[in-house]
């Protein structure tokens, strides 16, 4: 928010203009409504390890995140290149292998790694998308620059919260939205409903969508019923759905009926007991079957893992150049991979200050963040890195945007990253805005929500 | 509609309706404890605990569980017990459960209303219970479960989820009459008389009354004292009170017809045909066979229709839908 200590950011000005004018008190009062409202409507989300059932909130800040209209249309165009060089990856990795007998990149790396599915090899898919909806995590550096944390393009979430509190600011501060155009979210459903017709198989001209979850007892069941309702389409579980002749059915009151795209919340794995885990009781047996056979089209498509690796991550810049032919608009992290001998010996000698993320890690564990760890954490993770180097990839802290957020002691700056969601299908289509996670401690880095992160609205302004 | 949604639906409406049953009967065991001593209160007051746990089909397993019927067991037991599946911690908890794994399939203030419900018991103890006051608590659970009805009728598109919210409610409301008729007249083996008989007599049937609302109904009805006789017919025959069998089994054979769409034909028939025997029939040659054989037979007929729906809707066998 601020340029300096004494300096607002220009994006920055009406809401500190307002903040001037509002008390504490009711900025107090406002914040305990929003508390009440989460609990009420039931946005919560589940959290593993502790006992089942047991349902948090994500914290909620009422201090927006703004971006400037100049700055989202540099992060828009850059999200586009990267998603459509994902893409093209992953079609190349099941097809041709281009890039793997160019040389560009190692043939084990892909070939080798456990979320490359060679199940996918052979396959076409609508459209040759593979990663549908993408939830790219950027972060904003000292230096103005948007830098890629991560890409996912398994089953991203948290788009649920870039709605919802959206929802939740407008009923609680509307004024703030009169005050400036600030660019709507609320279309988001439609455009993944578009996304996901736009991708059934061939020839069908009125196709039946259907969201599959693993269940209620999922930490994201909030997100998939809601978004199942918000777009008008039924919520599925494993157990609802069968295939009989190479064909989804869902079990219905009236009888079977068919299925043409699944958007499925449930891991690659779990998705089919005939090909992936016996013993998953969350998926649809034949399920491959009919993906193979071109008679359900699947969102993600099944193996879209293997390019958002962390070892996969480094080379991304690189593909954008091999398959666009374009420079690469949004930044990478500096990566040390610690497959690489020089590598691992730099990132051992400077562990305090890296942050270091085994390659197939999500979620924010398994993580070393150097700066902000004890000795004996450094050395415990030192240890594990030696055991399997090829598992880890190391990056430098960067310095990250900070937003005030309100703490115990009141406002103070806190660290932010940003995932906006990229949706693929006959188009590419962005809403502007996206899940802005805030570090509640002080200097922390890291943001998720399992690890108590929270969240706040993110504001594009439709003018700098 | 997906079959498993069908089924969660069908169930939250149940949980509910038993709900605001449970509360019912608390409430009339409440009253009578308040009684003065002359009126056998005791006795009577014995009668409508173990009469309630009766009603909702869990006295064994009280007792099982507590050695002494007194105020204070009874009262954990029908309103915090986890264990017991109708107290109204249970319920409440089961139809949040139901609610939220479906909300997609109901309307939003209906998922809000019965999750604020929810968050209220949850966080309510022996303690809370006795600051804010047995009847206050009470009359707010009464009030969330007909606030979820309204909020059902005003909100809630008229699909068939409407439709299985409804068959949920009015079996369990026409299982919950028979229970409470079956509690007050099976035993008498004959048919019910035509005056009450004594004090004790008279506040166990303005119990009943009371137990499903129909108290002042009766007043206005029949604008007389209160009988067996006229209480029995009341409650089996008259289909403009909302809780009788017959106004019950009217209810599901409309919903079950409209969701048949011309299938399902004998599940249709059972309903139609014990709606209108229960709608047109006169007690007396429904009760010729004694009134416990009557009750058992209407409560295995409605046993047989919601098996049948079950069959036909709930767990089909697999047949692709044209």
């Amino acid at each position: 928010m601020h340029a300096d200590e004494n300096t607002v950011r220009p994006h920055y000005r009406e809401f500190a203009n307002w903040l001037g004018e509002t008390s504490a008190a009711r900025l107090e009062r406002k914040r305990h409504e929003a508390d009440l409202a989460f609990h009420r409507v039931g946005i919560t989300f589940t959290v593993y390890g502790e006992k089942s059932g047991t349902e948090r909130l994500i914290p909620f800040d009422v201090v927006p995140r703004v971006i400037p209209a100049g700055e989202w249309s540099m992060l828009e165009r850059g999200l586009r290149q990267r998603v459509q060089t994902l893409n093209a990856f992953l079609k190349d990795v099941y097809g041709e292998q281009r890039i793997l007998k160019s040389g560009l990149i190692p043939p084990d790396l892909v070939l080798g790694n456990t979320q490359y599915r060679k199940e996918m090899c052979g396959i076409k898919l609508p459209e040759d998308i593979y990663s549908h909806i993408s939830g790219v995590d950027v972060v904003r550096a000292g230096d103005g620059d948007y830098y890629v944390l991560e890409d996912n393009l398994r089953v991203p979430s948290g788009v649920s919260y870039m709605l919802e509190n959206r929802k939740m600011m407008m009923r609680l501060f509307p004024e703030l939205f009169a005050r400036q155009a600030i660019a709507p979210v609320d279309d988001y459903p439609d455009a993944l409903l578009d996304t996901l017709h736009s991708v059934a198989p061939a020839g069908i001209e009125k196709p039946t969508v259907a969201l599959l979850t693993p269940g209620a007892y999922n930490s994201a069941y909030y997100e998939h019923a809601f978004l199942a309702q918000q777009m008008g389409v039924e919520l599925v579980e494993g157990q609802d759905l069968t295939v009989v002749d190479d064909t989804v059915y869902m079990r219905t009151t009236r009888g079977l009926k068919r299925i043409h795209v699944i958007y499925r919340r449930v891991d690659d794995d779990f998705l089919d007991p005939e090909v992936f885990r016996k013993d998953s009781m969350l998926g649809v047996p034949g399920l491959m079957r009919a993906y193979r056979a071109g008679r359900v089209n699947l969102a993600n498509a099944i193996g879209t893992g293997v390019a958002d690796d962390k070892s996969i991550y480094p080379y991304v810049p690189e593909m954008v150049r091999f398959y666009l032919d374009e420079s690469p608009i949004l930044h990478n992290v500096p990566t040390y991979r610690l497959r690489n001998a020089d590598d691992l010996k730099y990132t051992l000698e400077h562990l305090p200050e890296l942050v270091v993320k085994e390659t197939q890690g999500a979620g924010g564990y398994g993580m070393l963040v150097g700066p902000a760890s004890t000795k004996a954490q450094i050395e415990e993770f030192r240890a594990r890195i030696l055991a399997n180097p090829a598992g880890y990839i190391a990056q430098p802290t960067l310095a990250l945007s900070t937003c005030p957020t309100f703490v115990e002691s009141g406002l103070a700056p806190r660290h932010i990253d940003l995932r906006p969601y990229v949706l693929a299908g006959k188009e590419v289509r962005i809403v502007p805005g996206g899940l802005t996670r805030v570090a509640l401690t002080a200097g922390s880095l890291v943001v998720n929500s399992s690890q108590g992160g929270g969240t706040k609205d993110t504001w594009i302004l439709e003018a700098d | 509609m997906l079959c498993r949604t069908a089924s969660e639906l069908l169930w939250m409406a149940r949980h509910i309706e038993r709900v605001d049953n449970a509360a019912r009967l608390i409430d009339y065991a409440h009253h009578v404890a308040l009684l003065p001593e002359r009126s056998g209160k005791n006795r009577v007051l014995a009668q409508s605990w173990s009469g309630a746990l009766q009603a909702l089909g869990v006295e064994q397993s009280f007792l099982d569980k507590y050695r002494n019927l007194d105020e204070k067991s009874f009262l954990q037991y029908l309103i915090f017990d986890q264990a017991n599946p109708a107290s109204i911690w249970s319920c409440l908890y089961a139809a949040r459960e139901s609610g939220r794994a479906q909300r997609g399939a109901i309307s939003a203030d209906m998922y809000q209303d019965i999750n604020s419900s929810w968050l209220r018991v949850r966080d309510m103890d022996w303690d809370g219970l006795n600051a804010e006051g047995l009847p206050q608590f009470l009359d707010w659970v009464k009030r969330r479960a007909a606030a979820f009805r309204g909020i059902t009728l005003g909100t809630l598109v008229r699909d068939d989820a409407y439709v299985f919210l409804q068959i949920g409610t009015f079996i369990e409301r026409a299982d919950y009459t028979l229970r409470l008729l079956d509690m007050y007249f099976g035993e008498t083996g004959t048919q019910p008389s035509a005056e009450a008989d004594s004090v004790a007599e008279y506040y166990r049937l303005s119990a009943l009354l009371q137990a499903i609302s129909a108290f002042e109904t009766y007043r206005k009805i029949y604008r007389d004292t209160v009988s067996p006789a006229r209480v029995a017919e009341m409650l089996v025959l008259r289909s403009d009170v909302p809780r009788s069998l017959a106004a019950c089994t009217t209810a599901i054979y409309k919903s079950v017809e409209g969701l048949a769409h011309g299938k399902a034909p004998e599940l249709v028939r059972q309903c139609g045909a014990l709606a209108s025997e229960l709608r047109y029939g006169d007690m007396e040659s429904l009760l010729a066979s004694g009134t416990s054989s009557f009750l058992k037979s209407v409560m295995s007929r409605l046993h047989a229709i919601s098996d049948g729906i079950t069959e036909h809707f709930i767990e089909p066998t697999d047949i692709v839908a044209s």
